[in-house]
């Protein structure tokens, strides 16, 4: 239980694989062996790995009749014992949102990955976008918290399926994996490392599973068949699952503690990698596969000796407010580039107090280095 | 419920949420009974369940493990649990809104795949719990609330599509066949494979009280005047079939 040390599952050595087929590991290498999903471009060769892999393995794979049946389904086998994950795209992201919600109220860890297309509705399947950031945060009804990363390259899409793992079990949350199109079928080598860190869901025999009294807020996790006569419900419920759909009291308390065992370890979950920012009078601050174009930017205007930074979010939510508050008072302008209508830029505008010029670009395409650089001269 | 199956139940639970007269209290008594019968340790039993009334029947009275999930997807999440787990016996429990009307697509997708679940299904003909709609099940011309002149759709009838789905063991009884229910019930109970039980349960509060049963009794009365065996309903005219519900075993395919 906890943190352990353990054995790659693949050998120790580089691979060149898709982002697809790397995460596909990473997701085998944190100990998911179970995976329901349902046909969607650009994320199917997810399944279409898992479905060999996990023959050798020993994984439970099924392709369901949706993706609603899809992420109940995940949900069922967690509490049967299983590490799981579904990966989609935003049409099934949306069907998913329900069980999503259900999923954060009865704390059940699991792994969705979006590899994100061009929306709204069916929009561009084969094209890119990054539209799904805030559907991410508020898609289900009600107040939660779920945990969700950006990998902006094959190596993380491996490294980040692990942690998005841990991290699930760590906080018995759902965890996203907001890849974009591009990310998925890009193609990399990366390295596996011999050992990985896992964490693996703490248990306590008799233990409330819905209540934690302590500063933490994660409550220990049983499954069914270990004689705990678990009771798990979508409905308001006391620490030992006991329906409470007319108590005041109960619902405020569950519902503060599932947003605060988030909110109060944001500073253990978030993670933000910074380029350059120290002396920075400029800065850019970009997520998943547009955080490479804005590096290659910066590269390009420190090479003109020009003052301007990155900083690159690899975790979206929890949003990192407190090194973008100090950013924003160190900065003179900061400049967001987004695959989308200003998700991430509306946010930033919450906690940097300088001036933010937003980038939007919508249009299936990924935003060309050359566009953030002439962007970027504009103000310069 | 019968004093003697009440270890079965949760050592809190002192009283059931189901109105007067609701069949929902024969069914749960009758499940506890066959478990009883069939001495299953509750241990090794997963009773899932959606929304809706009949999905409070397990949840949380029944001392097991227990899960209450989203209206319409008992069985999505019952597949996940009995794929990983396949030691578990997984039963599902729920009501025909729930399991057919915005389940429908989960029903008829596990029966195919012949995901090996108990699913139990308890059909008051209507949405009970928030306050009579007409359902998938509600007969053709029944008064619900929003059906005021009488309901124009004709309703599923369950165990002809589930054994087109390709249920192993389909069976319709009434909870006024309480001993033919019961035997039924223990043999959705060890069968393998996917197996599917439609219980015809009375709704007095909300399906009765609008269609000219004005008291509990006169319900059970009529279910019990309208139910006729599968022998019985081969010797009688489509006329004559008109309001009859057939009820026995559709499909007993033991593997």
């Amino acid at each position: 239980m906890g943190y352990k040390e353990i054995k790659s599952v693949l050998s120790p050595g580089t691979y060149y694989f898709s982002g697809n087929e790397a995460l596909t590991e990473g997701a085998i290498a944190a100990g998911c062996r179970y995976y329901a999903g349902y046909p969607i471009t650009p994320s199917s060769e997810i399944m279409e790995r898992i479905s060999c892999r996990f023959k050798e393995v020993q994984g439970v794979f099924i392709q369901m009749e949706d993706e609603i049946a899809s992420i109940c389904s995940v949900i069922g086998a967690v509490w049967a014992g299983a590490k799981a994950m579904t990966a989609t795209s935003g049409p099934g992201f949306s069907l998913m949102q329900e069980g999503i919600g259900y999923a954060a109220f009865t704390e059940t860890p699991l792994v969705i990955v979006d590899i994100q297309r061009a929306g709204p509705g069916t929009g561009q399947a084969t094209r890119v976008g990054s539209g799904d950031l805030m559907q991410a945060k508020w898609g289900s009804h009600g107040d939660y918290q779920v945990i969700a990363l950006s990998p902006w390259s094959v190596q993380e899409m491996y490294d980040k399926t692990i942690d998005a793992f841990n991290l699930a079990e760590r906080y018995r949350v759902p965890v996203f994996i907001m890849g974009e199109e591009a990310i998925g079928h890009l193609r990399e080598n990366i390295s596996v490392k011999e050992k990985a860190m896992i964490f693996n869901r703490i248990k306590k025999r008799g233990g409330s599973p819905f209540d934690a009294k302590d500063e933490d807020g994660v409550p220990p996790m049983p499954s069914f068949g270990e004689g705990e006569k678990l009771l798990v419900t979508g409905s308001t419920h006391d620490g030992f699952g006991i329906r409470k759909t007319d108590d005041p009291l109960v619902h405020s308390r569950l519902v503060k503690r599932i947003n605060n065992k988030i909110l109060n370890n944001r500073e253990e979950i978030i993670e933000t990698e910074s380029y350059y920012i120290d002396d920075a009078e400029i800065i850019i601050i970009s997520y998943g596969f547009t955080a490479r174009a804005s590096l290659f930017a910066v590269n390009h205007f420190r090479e003109e000796g020009k003052k301007v930074g990155l900083l690159r979010l690899k975790t979206i939510w929890p949003f990192a407010d407190k090194v973008i508050n100090e950013i924003g008072s160190s900065a003179k302008k900061i400049f967001i580039p987004e695959m989308n209508m200003g998700q991430i830029s509306g946010e930033i505008r919450k906690y940097a107090a300088c001036e933010i010029i937003s980038y939007n670009q919508t249009d299936g395409e990924v935003i060309h280095p050359d566009k953030i650089i002439s962007e970027v001269k504009r103000f310069l | 419920m019968s004093r003697d199956l009440e270890k079965y139940l949760r050592p809190e639970i002192t009283s059931t949420p189901f109105c007067p007269g609701c069949g929902h209290g024969i069914v749960m008594n009758l499940i506890l009974r066959a478990i009883d019968e069939l001495k299953l340790d509750m241990d090794e039993i997963l009773f899932v369940s959606g929304i809706g009334c009949a999905a409070w029947i397990p949840s949380p009275h029944f001392n097991a493990d227990t899960l209450h999930t989203l209206h319409g997807r008992a069985i999505a999440f019952a597949t996940g649990a009995k794929l990983y787990n396949p030691k578990l016996n997984v039963v599902v429990i729920s009501g025909d809104g729930d399991l057919v009307s915005i389940g429908g697509n989960h029903l008829i997708h596990a029966a195919r795949r012949d995901i090996d679940l108990s699913v139990i299904c308890a059909n008051n003909m209507i949405y009970g719990m928030t306050g009579g709609q007409v359902a998938s099940t509600s007969p053709l011309g029944s008064l619900t609330s929003t059906t005021i002149d009488g309901n124009i759709h004709r309703p599923f009838d369950l165990c002809k599509l589930l054994l087109a789905a390709g249920a192993r063991y389909v069976a319709r009884y009434s909870v006024t066949q309480p001993l033919s229910l019961l035997k039924a019930i223990r043999k959705s109970l060890t069968m393998k494979g996917f197996t599917f039980l439609e219980v015809l349960s009375p709704c007095p509060t909300q399906f009765g009280r609008r269609n000219s049963n004005d008291t509990p009794a006169d319900m059970m009365k009529s279910l019990m005047e309208d139910c006729i065996s599968i022998e019985d309903s081969e010797n009688l005219t489509k006329e004559e079939l008109e309001g009859k519900i057939v009820t026995g075993e559709f499909s007993d395919e033991r593997s």
